[in-house]
């Protein structure tokens, strides 16, 4: 077991921050800690790295325990904070080579580890890390947090603010060190970044909702969900809404997500009910319940 | 050691990468000094006076020739009637009217007392003292020769404050006042922003996570303050003895050690004012209000201790800089040894142990 | 949806002396539209906004917003548009009612007015408890929502939304596009900054931008139709990768 999380709790004076949290994360997986802001989960990180002990509830990494073996901890864990955490008035460079000395250790001997992420900011390498772009921020923090070989990575919102094409690189190079056996707990507002874990937790209001892997938690989705256009958004939303048998409507994109309170729901009646009220070109599909239909159903 | 050592490194990659606050550094002392040194002095230079001499004898010229003749006086017009001491005022063209007594001579020589009446312009309150000083100096000056003449003891009042400065040079006495500021400025609050800094960029965070120990930490940070404070010491001082004309008259290596322990002083209340601040801005907040503010005014560097109030008295004991500035003086004006400022030296010690202490013990393993 | 375009920009273009931020867009917004302005850091976006609501001076080009030229009007425009950025929105240490009070000052709302307004947009949102709550105390949703409707105090043609959902919850989300929705039907064009292309597919149309130029302009639909793939996501990476 590479992380051990049991009955950890946290309160702020009145704020509880997190609510009796347990988990746990296998040797060499991908875990994602899935939760808007404010859900608990840059506190969470912080117990785990060390950086503040929980009120009650205990956590080993790496089979250290979090309080005890803090000083082993901090030696064998990497840790990319919310904040891209890097000497904006260093060189990519300097920044690398000053995270490899306080850890003991040079660029030369993880280099390999690094090697494919630090290739793609090398030609930068002589420039300020604040003068770098979102994406080369995050990859440049990536890099310092590896540099001394880590077995366990703490990644807190590592794609916040990060353009698309960035944001799957970025999945890209997890999922290769994930094969070079670190351990990987990864935090993320973005549901749709979710499906690419092995095994996720969704987190709210300090609370985990729910812990599988993505193709299983969508199957605890409980009802029957369709998709429903028609050519006026605001209309369709407010008719939905109105409607006596909705159990749930979400506008999703270009449809609405909409489920029926009955267990025999023919959507031919809804069809109708939508036509009185004056929509045209109305479509109603089943479609398959995501992450995020699933994270709403649980958080209501 | 190599992981200290990178950490150093990194610390003077901000130094000099930063280059307002570099030029603050060391543009700073250089302002200071020739602020003090030439702007702002309690010197006077050729004042505006006016004379009404009532007597017009013998003595009173005498006098008004000694005062012509100091660089410090020059005699604008001499008036006739009392009435006309308002209008030369009005008029702006003095700031000081002398007024001789009638028949002042021979009041001096028959009751040994004779009055001189300074009028200053108190618009001004500072220049008019000072313009009340320096004449009643040069009076006292005449009345020395004139006692040696007649024999006739007077009552002198003697002004301590001249003692060791007796070309009346008042940027002799700002000289150890702004070398420590800028020593407690440059210090404690370039030390406090770089570790908040650290805090607000989230990179304490990582140095936390690290291997690295608290004590590391702090003591690569204070590390290229000392070395800097020094460079800023030592600009000073050269500065004063060789632009201001300052004579340092005790023992340079001396001078050197005491900044040094006074620097380290500075550096660790930095460190403190560091772990009770989440930001840049409170630090230096912090930094301002606590530290330069009873260093200028409770370190005796502007107004003298002995004049404040017996709680502000009191209080200043506890300001550091009150202490390095009676060693500085000592040592710069007086020309002492260690053996006379034992006592200071030993406080600061004292002091410096004490926020050390305090410091490593507050600063935190974990974050709030 | 009607036919008026409210935002015209025709070969706009701004330079920073070499570097070409904006180059040479044209597009239309009409009013009512749910406009999703898309691109990654640094492909012009933010200069191109900049231009549209009058704070910044194109080097070419021309541009038409809320029925004002941005080169002579720029400061009609400024009274007709509402801002709204998911950085800074309200003041923390102000209560409810003194945000609401404060934004409706700037915009020259008359005292009545303001208190007017106040209560519709208090009773609207359900903020009747918290109206003396400093802002600081609100959950992020209710402030998110709370700033959205200080942006519409002064009734603008056009809002200008920069990123505006990014971190808040599902749920709270999707509170958040009704909004969007309900303003729009109302006739107010809502224009959409956002690098996050979820936020993308609740747009009517939108544009990609890549290198400073506009380089798609349809629907998300038909987007998603023409590069043959899923999402806008993957519409986006097809772009940006070339």
């Amino acid at each position: 077991m590479s992380i051990l999380i049991k009955h950890i709790s946290k309160s702020f004076k009145d704020i509880i921050a997190l609510k009796d949290v347990s988990f746990e994360v296998n040797k060499g997986e991908l875990f994602g800690l899935i939760g808007p802001d404010g859900a608990g989960k840059t506190t969470l990180f912080r117990i785990l790295t060390t950086l503040l002990i929980a009120d009650k509830g205990k956590a080993t990494i790496a089979n250290f325990d979090a309080i005890a073996d803090y000083k082993k901890i901090r030696n064998s864990v990497g840790y990319m904070p919310g904040k891209f955490s890097l000497y904006p008035d260093l060189t990519v460079e300097e920044n690398l080579e000053f995270f490899a000395t306080i850890f003991g250790t040079t660029i030369e001997e993880n280099y390999n580890l690094i090697e494919d992420i630090y290739i793609q900011i090398e030609p930068f390498k002589k420039r300020r890390a604040g003068k770098l772009s979102g994406g080369m921020k995050q990859k440049l923090a990536l890099c310092c947090a590896l540099i001394h070989k880590p077995k366990v990575l703490f990644l807190d919102e590592p794609t916040t603010g990060v353009d698309p094409v960035s944001r799957k690189e970025f999945w890209e190079m997890l999922k290769r060190l994930q094969k070079k056996d670190i351990t990987i707990l990864v935090s993320t507002p973005y549901m749709d970044e979710a499906a690419l874990c092995d095994r996720i937790a969704l987190i709210q209001y300090g609370e985990i909702l729910e812990i599988d892997s993505p193709q299983n938690i969508v199957k605890h989705f409980p009802k029957k969900l369709y998709n429903v256009s028609a050519n006026k958004m605001y209309e369709l939303i407010e008719s939905l809404k109105n409607y006596e048998h909705q159990y749930s409507v979400y506008p999703f994109g270009e449809f609405v997500h909409y489920t029926d309170q009955r267990d025999h729901f023919n959507p031919k009646e809804l069809q109708q009910y939508l036509e009185t009220n004056n929509l045209k070109n109305i479509t109603i599909e089943t479609t398959n319940p995501t992450i995020e239909d699933t994270f709403m159903e649980l958080a209501k | 050691m190599k992981r200290f050592i990178g950490f150093v490194k990194k610390e003077f990659y901000h130094i000099f990468r930063d280059r307002r606050s570099l030029f603050i550094l060391f543009g700073m002392p250089i302002a200071q000094i020739m602020l003090f040194g030439f702007a702002i002095t309690n010197e006077i230079n050729n004042v505006d006076i006016a004379v009404l001499d009532h007597s017009k004898d013998a003595t009173t010229q005498e006098i008004i020739n000694k005062i012509s003749a100091s660089k410090y006086f020059s005699i604008q017009q001499f008036i006739e009637r009392e009435t006309d001491i308002e209008s030369v005022f009005k008029k702006g063209k003095v700031k000081a009217v002398l007024n001789f007594e009638k028949e002042f001579s021979k009041k001096l020589i028959k009751e040994n007392t004779a009055t001189i009446q300074i009028i200053t312009d108190a618009t001004d309150p500072n220049t008019a003292n000072t313009i009340s000083n320096f004449v009643n100096s040069i009076l006292r000056n005449y009345q020395q020769e004139l006692n040696k003449d007649i024999k006739i003891t007077y009552q002198i009042v003697p002004q301590t404050r001249m003692i060791y400065n007796p070309e009346l040079k008042s940027v002799f006495m700002f000289v150890p006042g702004v070398m420590t500021i800028i020593l407690m400025l440059v210090s404690a609050m370039m030390t406090s922003i770089s570790i908040t800094r650290e805090k607000e960029m989230g990179t304490m965070e990582i140095l936390l996570v690290s291997p690295l120990k608290p004590f590391q930490v702090i003591i690569g940070k204070v590390v290229p303050y000392i070395f800097l404070s020094v460079i800023n010491a030592i600009v000073i001082i050269v500065l004063s003895v060789f632009v201001l004309k300052m004579p340092v008259q005790g023992s340079l290596i001396l001078l050197g050690l005491e900044s040094v322990l006074f620097i380290i002083n500075a550096l660790s209340l930095g460190i403190l004012i560091s772990t009770i601040s989440k930001t840049q801005q409170t630090a230096m907040m912090i930094s301002l209000m606590g530290l330069m503010l009873p260093v200028i005014i409770l370190s005796g560097f502007i107004f003298p201790i002995s004049s404040m109030p017996l709680p502000l008295q009191v209080i200043s004991n506890i300001i550091p800089a009150k202490w390095f500035i009676i060693i500085l003086k000592g040592i710069m004006l007086k020309g002492v040894g260690i053996s006379f400022i034992w006592k200071e030296t030993l406080i600061l010690v004292a002091m410096t142990l004490f926020f050390m202490g305090l410091s490593v013990k507050k600063y935190k393993i974990r974050l709030e | 949806m009607s036919t008026e375009n409210v935002i015209e920009a025709k070969n706009l273009t701004k330079k920073f002396g070499d570097f070409t931020a904006v180059n040479k867009i044209t597009f239309n917004v009409k009013q009512g539209e749910i406009f999703g302005f898309l691109g990654a850091n640094g492909a012009g976006k933010t200069t191109a906004i900049k231009m549209l609501i009058g704070i910044s001076s194109p080097t070419s080009g021309d541009a038409n917003v809320a029925g004002f030229d941005i080169y002579k009007n720029a400061e009609y425009i400024k009274k007709n548009i509402g801002y709204m950025s998911q950085k800074f929105a309200l003041y923390d240490d102000l209560t409810v009612k003194e945000n609401i009070t404060f934004y409706g000052g700037i915009y020259g709302l008359s005292r009545k007015r303001i208190k007017e307004k106040r209560c519709q947009l208090v009773e609207e949102l359900g903020l009747q408890e918290v109206t003396n709550e400093l802002v600081s105390s609100l959950p992020l949703g209710w402030k998110q929502k709370l700033a959205f409707s200080v942006t519409l105090l002064h009734d603008p043609k056009i809002i200008f939304l920069d990123e505006p959902t990014g971190g808040v919850d599902p749920i709270t989300r999707r509170q958040f596009w009704e909004m969007i929705y309900k303003t729009a039907n109302k006739g107010t064009t809502v224009f959409v900054t956002t690098h996050y292309m979820d936020e993308a597919e609740y747009c009517d149309r939108v544009s990609i931008m890549v290198n400073g130029k506009i380089e798609a302009l349809n629907t998300p639909k038909e987007l998603k139709e023409q590069y043959k793939v899923d999402s806008m996501n993957d519409v986006f990476l097809k772009l940006a990768r070339g």
